[in-house]
C-alpha cells in the first residue's frame, strides 16, 4: 500500500464502470445485463471507499454500506421480475422482447 | 509504480469483469462476476476498509451471486451461438475505448485528481472514531447517530423487497402475472 494514489483507485473504478456499461450495451441476455449493472454499482462503491479513505472521513464508507444493502434488495426484486417475465414469455433474451416495438 | 498487490488485484478484477462481459455462457459470466467482486473486496482491504471488504464478500460474492446462479440454472436459458454481429461488436468496442480513454484522461492526465490530493500515499490512519478508522465500531457509531434515519429506511426497504418478491413469485393465475 506504499505507492497507490487516489488516482490509481479511481482509474480502476472507472475502468470497471466502463466495462459494466459496455456489457449493458453489448449483451442480450437479461441476466448478464443485470450482472453488468451490479458491476457498475461495485465500481461506484470502489470510488466511494477510495475518496473516503483519502479524505479521512467515514461518510463514504457508510454510504457504501447502504449501497450494498439497497443492491441486495434490488437484486432480489429484479430477479423475481426476470423470473416472472420468463414464465410469461419463455425467454430472457432482450432482442426477443419487442412487443412494444412491433 | 503502484503497490504490487494493487496491480495484482486490479488485473484480476478487470480480467474477471472482461470474462463477465464477453463470455457467451451465463454461468461463466456469473463466475467472472464473483471473481470481480472478490477483487473489489481485496481493493477495499488495500484501502483499509476491512469491514466493507468482508461485507462485500459475504453479501455480494456470497448471497447475491448464489441467487444469480440459482436463477440462471433455474431458467436454463440457451446461449446465443456464434460471433457477435459486427454492428454490436463495433458499438461495444467503440463505447469501451472511448469511455476508457475518457476515464484515463480524467483521472490521470487532466491533473484534476492529483491537484486535489498531491500525496501518492493515503494519509495516516487516525484512531479518532469520527475520522476514517479500520474499526467496525466507527461504522456503528455513524449508523446510529448521523445516519439513523437512512438506516431505518434501509431496513424498511429490505422488508418491502421481501414482501414484493413473495407477491411477485406467487403463482397467481387470475392476475395473469
Amino acid at each position: 500500500m506504499e505507492n497507490t494514489s487516489l488516482a490509481h483507485h479511481l482509474i480502476l473504478a472507472g475502468l470497471l464502470f466502463v466495462l459494466g456499461l459496455t456489457g449493458v450495451l453489448l449483451r442480450r441476455n437479461l441476466l448478464v445485463v443485470y450482472m453488468c449493472l451490479e458491476l457498475m454499482l461495485a465500481a461506484a462503491t470502489l470510488a466511494l471507499v477510495a475518496f473516503s479513505r483519502f479524505n479521512r472521513t467515514m461518510d463514504g464508507a457508510v454510504l457504501v454500506f447502504f449501497v450494498i444493502t439497497v443492491a441486495a434488495a434490488e437484486v432480489a426484486v429484479g430477479l423475481a421480475l426476470i423470473v416472472a417475465l420468463f414464465r410469461k414469455r419463455g425467454t430472457v433474451q432482450s432482442d426477443a422482447l419487442t412487443t412494444l416495438r412491433d | 509504480m503502484p503497490d504490487g498487490l494493487f496491480i495484482f488485484f486490479a488485473a484480476l478484477t478487470l480480467g474477471a469483469a472482461l470474462l463477465l462481459v464477453l463470455s457467451r455462457n451465463a454461468v461463466t459470466s456469473a463466475m467472472g462476476m464473483i471473481l470481480a467482486l472478490v477483487g473489489v473486496a481485496a481493493d477495499f482491504f488495500l484501502l483499509d476498509a476491512y469491514f466493507l471488504g468482508v461485507l462485500q464478500v459475504l453479501v455480494y460474492a456470497g448471497a447475491v451471486m448464489v441467487l444469480f446462479l440459482f436463477i440462471i440454472m433455474l431458467l436454463d436459458t440457451e446461449d446465443a451461438q456464434g460471433a457477435y454481429p459486427w454492428k454490436t461488436a463495433a458499438l461495444g468496442l467503440a463505447t469501451f475505448f472511448l469511455l476508457a480513454a475518457g476515464v484515463l484522461w480524467l483521472f490521470h492526465w487532466s491533473g484534476a485528481v492529483s491537484a486535489v490530493k498531491a500525496g501518492a500515499t493515503p494519509p495516516e490512519l487516525s484512531t479518532n472514531p469520527a475520522e476514517f478508522t479500520t474499526a467496525a465500531k466507527s461504522f456503528g457509531r455513524l449508523l446510529y447517530t448521523k445516519y439513523l434515519l437512512p438506516l431505518e429506511i434501509a431496513g424498511f426497504l429490505l422488508l418491502v423487497a421481501l414482501v414484493g418478491v413473495v407477491s411477485l413469485s406467487k403463482d397467481n393465475p387470475e392476475s395473469n402475472a
